[in-house]
């Protein structure tokens, strides 16, 4: 598969999907205009993604701050892996966040409640 | 025609003059009326985030008046109605803070028509406690669609939810076809 190496910008994230190295990573910040116009070739990348998985996906999120647009479109890539779970494969949330980021912890766990895949929360050094 | 061009530079020297007394007293970090583009967000919330980072605000306070002045940005960006014959989503911006607190105010104009479900969102929003305002933005996340605006109809409950205050509001009527409406976020430095 192609792989998916998207570099942020000050209100966009860095995207990283590359399956051969199992590589798979959200950071930094999304607060696009157009949300959707963003995320779709990453829904497209995952939808076929989804089609032949690896067995077990570890993906990471970093995210430092993200809109509520993005948050309907994160919940939405998750969901994603929820049906390859679903399909009998392994995956890990890695939901990384500053330790005075409660925010960002809260957001997390309310993903997590939503959708059934274990999630880790990983407390990020400066 | 001199005299008069002196007399012009006075009174608005006189008027730069207020203002800036005016916003010192205040303690107001931040005034802006214009058109409100993804640029302009980015401007500011940028220049926020600069200015609150040289000041000893905790990063998480930092953190909610970002997040609330993106949210109120896009919202004026993504719904705001027009005077008429105006294209452009305009609106006023004002972020201001006192010993206790931070206020992001924004007003924007709105066509009645859209007020009473708009009244409904935000009286739903301030009748909740965090819990119950989790537990509906879990809710619209799952059930709401995108907007090909790109709203998903999160942010009022998003910006209670992080202030962890009731969200204050106001309708102007300016004619039988539009209004204006006033809403402050309040932020509370710990």
């Amino acid at each position: 598969m192609e792989v998916i190496n998207i570099k942020g910008t000050e209100d966009t994230p860095n995207v990283i999907l590359d399956k051969e190295n199992g590589h798979f990573e959200i950071s930094g910040r999304s607060l696009p205009e157009d949300v959707n116009m963003f995320f779709e070739p990453i829904m497209d990348w995952i939808d076929e993604y989804a089609e032949d998985p690896l067995d077990k996906t570890v993906f990471d999120f970093k995210l430092e701050y993200f809109n509520t647009a993005s948050s309907k479109v994160i919940l939405d890539i998750l969901l994603k892996f929820e049906e390859i779970v679903e399909n009998g494969k392994e995956v890990t949330i890695k939901w990384h966040y500053h330790e005075d980021e409660e925010d960002m912890l809260e957001a997390g766990e309310e993903y997590a409640d939503i959708v059934e895949i274990p999630f880790e929360y990983i407390v990020l050094e400066d | 025609m001199g005299e008069m061009n002196e007399n012009k530079g006075h009174s608005f020297l006189d008027f730069a003059y207020q203002m800036y007394k005016s916003m010192k007293t205040n303690e107001i970090n931040l005034v802006y009326e214009g058109v409100v583009t993804q640029e302009i967000t980015k401007t500011f919330t940028s220049l926020t985030e600069k200015n609150l980072a040289k000041s000893e605000e905790s990063n998480m306070v930092q953190r909610k008046v970002f997040h609330v002045m993106v949210e109120c940005l896009q919202n004026i960006s993504k719904h705001a109605d027009s005077l008429e014959g105006e294209e452009e989503k305009r609106g006023i911006v004002m972020v201001s803070h006192g010993k206790d607190e931070y206020n992001i105010i924004t007003g924007n104009v709105i066509k009645n028509e859209k007020i009473p479900a708009l009244k409904e969102s935000l009286e739903t929003v301030n009748s909740l406690d965090k819990e119950d305002l989790s537990a509906l933005y879990k809710k619209q996340m799952r059930e709401g669609r995108l907007s090909d605006k790109g709203g998903a109809g999160l942010g009022l409950i998003d910006i209670a939810k992080k202030t962890g205050s009731k969200l204050s509001y106001q309708f102007k009527e300016l004619n039988d076809d539009i209004s204006f409406f006033i809403l402050t976020s309040t932020i509370k430095r710990k």
